[in-house]
């Protein structure tokens, strides 16, 4: 396999590009930030974002899907973090579609894989526990046969979504591995409550609190005590795919950041004449650069399973998420007062690579984890 | 679909003859891993060979011309396609080995010779690059000339039928030991400084050349400073149109800046196995976590380097432009390297320390040491910034 798209994938981007700057750009998120929007995404668009392919980009064709991989996925996240489209697409089309794909039975993916790509689900994934990424520990109880009670955090798309897929302790001490089991939960049901929280980066989030919830065995995605390996899988997905989304924050903002060293004169020169200025950003350069090879190499290899791809997944979101903070952070720099305003679009692009970078462990968290899956 | 199918079969029995010869004739001595500089064979009228396995090992390769695998086969390379020569490198890789020559001559003056060099002069000079019999060196910085290179001095005199060539060149690596010397004369003093240079080629036996060696904080001599004094260079040996030379100078550059930006990807042992060794694991982490954190951090960039260094050989055998990442890829492989030597030398402590005793088995020192010319060398991380912000960036007046 080669590190080059193939003639489809540069047209499937291409689709995306012109879809995402037209119908999803940085203005339609603030204006749904300006109208402190209720649903703080166009459900409208999604169903055109559905046609378009793109919520059934990870669905096979037999559930109505178009079947594109992760590289297709990438693809659109990138356009994605360019427009800081507001979407669906990380909790129900990523999350979702791979938590089905990897441990849903014959009815679940019959049921809800088609309603997915049809635009028409949301399904929001209710996993964190702790302020900072801490996938095992997991403290929610399941009690008798089976009654679900906690409290999850940072649920992306929580306040909207159709369905949740909640992880349980269901044996085992909170923070191990095993004894954790995914299940759907229908948000409608007696003691659930969502409370959504208002985001630096005017994105979905929301808290969600679990008391004595009725689920059955129908409900369980992948085996019982055995969930992690759906989860692992799951929160795989969306690292990588919120790396790609990442790159395009960074690229975006970068662009934007040269064509304002090209325009903006002070003392009577172009200020993208000073060296200073220029090291800084011939260096940022490379370090895209680097992340376009790891994202689209990690994609790949999320695409074939490799067993390598863990490690490739942390060395993606972790340079993708550095990368993205130093290009957001620098572009405000270079930009200078203007760059403070609400008025320009800058800080839009700051704050979401903040939130990106956060979602699903940071640099640290996957340095560490890098370290440990090589084996110190 | 088909001829697909064929070109693949082509291909495996390609790896299978190629597999089939090497074994055959790839004598066991150079199947052991490079210690020391003498395993290195550079060729020259004055080659000194270790031993006689290196001597038949570099002369089974150049007879079948794949000390150069891709170069034209009417010159005595190789004649293989990309395809072919990636498969030879892989054979070559899993029987492990060693290079069969490593010159200036195949890393830099071949490929401008083969663009610019006129029938004559690639006739003349290739096949000897092929066979090792001639070591080249470059003469381009001088001491009042090194990232302000296109402002050179030395001066090459028109004589009617040949130039006086008069200056000095400093950095000249292995400039005692070469043979000839690819060179970047002034032939112009009028107009812009860079429109005035000329390329040309002389043999370092000529009257009038002298080399001094300079003794470099890592102890070594590699480069000298080389003095010319009236010396007479043939106009045949002119490579390109006469003030032209800049356009070579700067093509040779980019072979040059890909060659020093690829040690960032050289396979050594991972910093990770070393540092488990000296430090130890507490609870499956190295024992210090500050000095973990920083390995893991350089581990993580080397690999996003190596997989860029893929992405854009991918790209280039696709046929997309990759011209301008020459000076990413020599700026990012030269910083990685450093960052490479000081944590080594970390993670190494006192034992790193030791210096000058040529029988240690690993010279941790001298080694960290080097790298910090990896920066400097073939256009300082400063110079390749400036290359990035003017022609891949675009930014004014850079």
């Amino acid at each position: 396999m080669t590190l080059v798209l193939t003639d489809d994938q540069l047209m499937f981007r291409d689709a995306a590009k012109r879809f995402a700057a037209e119908r999803a750009p940085v203005s339609q998120l603030r204006k749904l930030r300006d109208d402190v929007d209720p649903i703080g995404l166009s459900r409208d668009v999604w169903k055109e974002m559905a046609e378009m392919g793109w919520a059934g980009v990870l669905v096979p064709e037999e559930h109505g899907g178009v079947g594109f991989g992760f590289v297709g996925a990438g693809l659109i996240a990138a356009e994605i973090g360019r427009n800081l489209s507001a979407t669906p697409m990380l909790s129900s089309a990523v999350l979702a579609v791979t938590a089905l794909l990897r441990g849903g039975t014959p009815a679940q993916k019959e049921t809800l894989l088609p309603a997915i790509a049809g635009g028409d689900l949301l399904i929001a994934l209710a996993s964190d526990e702790c302020v900072r990424h801490t996938p095992y520990h997991v403290a929610t109880r399941c009690t008798g046969k089976y009654k679900l009670s906690g409290r999850k955090l940072h649920v992306l798309d929580g306040h909207i979504a159709d369905r949740l897929i909640v992880t349980a302790r269901t044996s085992g001490d909170i923070g191990a591995r095993d004894g954790i089991t995914l299940f759907l939960v229908d948000p409608k049901a007696s003691g659930v409550s969502i409370t959504r929280s208002s985001m630096v980066d005017s994105r979905n989030s929301a808290t969600v609190d679990l008391r004595d919830v009725s689920v059955t065995d129908a409900d369980v995605i992948g085996t019982f005590d055995k969930g992690a390996i759906v989860l692992d899988a799951v929160l795989d997905a969306g690292r990588a795919v919120l790396s790609a989304e990442l790159l395009g924050v960074a690229e975006e903002a970068f662009e934007r950041t040269l064509a304002y060293l090209r325009e903006r004169e002070q003392f009577g020169v172009k200020i993208g004449t000073f060296q200073a200025l220029q090291h800084r950003a011939a260096h940022l350069f490379c370090e895209i650069e680097l992340v376009r090879s790891v994202v689209l190499r990690t994609l790949q290899a999320l695409d074939a399973q490799e067993p390598t791809a863990s490690s490739l997944v942390c060395l993606s979101k972790a340079k993708a998420s550095e990368v993205a903070r130093i290009a957001t952070n620098e572009a405000v720099q270079m930009h200078g007062g203007i760059g403070m305003t609400d008025e320009f679009d800058i800080g839009f692009f700051m704050k979401r690579a903040r939130a990106a970078a956060e979602t699903f462990g940071d640099q640290y968290y996957h340095t560490d984890r890098f370290a440990q899956l090589s084996g110190y | 679909m088909s001829a697909q199918l064929n070109s693949d079969q082509t291909l495996e029995a390609f790896r299978r003859d190629t597999r089939a010869w090497l074994e055959a004739n790839c004598p066991p001595e150079m199947r052991q891993p490079v210690v020391d500089e003498y395993d290195i064979c550079w060729g020259g009228r004055r080659a000194k060979f270790k031993n006689d396995a290196q001597r038949v090992w570099l002369q089974k390769m150049a007879e079948r011309g794949w000390t150069v695998p891709e170069w034209p086969k009417q010159y005595g390379g190789g004649g293989l396609s990309k395809d072919e020569a990636r498969v030879l490198r892989e054979e070559l890789a899993a029987l492990k080995c060693r290079p069969p020559l490593t010159s200036f001559g195949i890393s830099m003056l071949g490929p401008a010779l083969l663009k610019y060099g006129n029938e004559k002069q690639k006739s003349e000079h290739i096949p000897k690059i092929v066979r090792g019999e001639i070591r080249w060196c470059q003469g381009y910085s001088e001491p009042g000339a090194g990232s302000d290179l296109a402002s050179l001095k030395t001066r090459a005199d028109d004589h009617g039928d040949h130039f006086v060539v008069n200056g000095s060149k400093i950095w000249t690596s292995y400039g005692d030991k070469a043979d000839w010397i690819f060179c970047l004369v002034r032939t112009s003093f009028t107009g812009k400084k860079q429109e005035g240079i000329s390329f040309v080629l002389f043999d370092m036996e000529s009257a009038g050349v002298t080399t001094s060696p300079i003794r470099l904080i890592s102890g070594y001599s590699p480069f000298t400073q080389t003095f010319f004094d009236n010396v007479k260079v043939p106009k045949e040996n002119l490579l390109g149109e006469l003030n032209k030379g800049w356009t070579i100078a700067k093509y040779l550059l980019t072979h040059e800046r890909n060659m020093i930006g690829g040690m960032g990807t050289q396979r050594v042992t991972p910093l990770s196995q070393l540092a488990i060794k000296n430090i130890g694991l507490a609870g499956g982490r190295l024992a210090e976590p500050a000095l973990r954190t920083d390995i893991a951090r350089f581990e993580m960039d080397a690999l996003a380097f190596a997989l860029t260094m893929n992405r854009v050989t991918d790209e280039a055998k696709a046929g997309n432009e990759t011209g301008a990442m020459s000076s990413m890829l020599k700026y990012y492989g030269t910083e990685l390297n450093k960052r490479r030597a000081e944590l080594t030398m970390s993670v190494a402590g006192s034992e790193g320390l030791k210096f000058g005793d040529s029988h240690s088995e690993e010279q941790l020192a001298a080694m960290w040491l080097r790298t910090k010319a990896n920066s400097i060398e073939g256009g300082t991380s400063e110079i390749q910034l400036n290359i990035i912000a003017k022609n891949v960036l675009r930014l004014p007046g850079a």
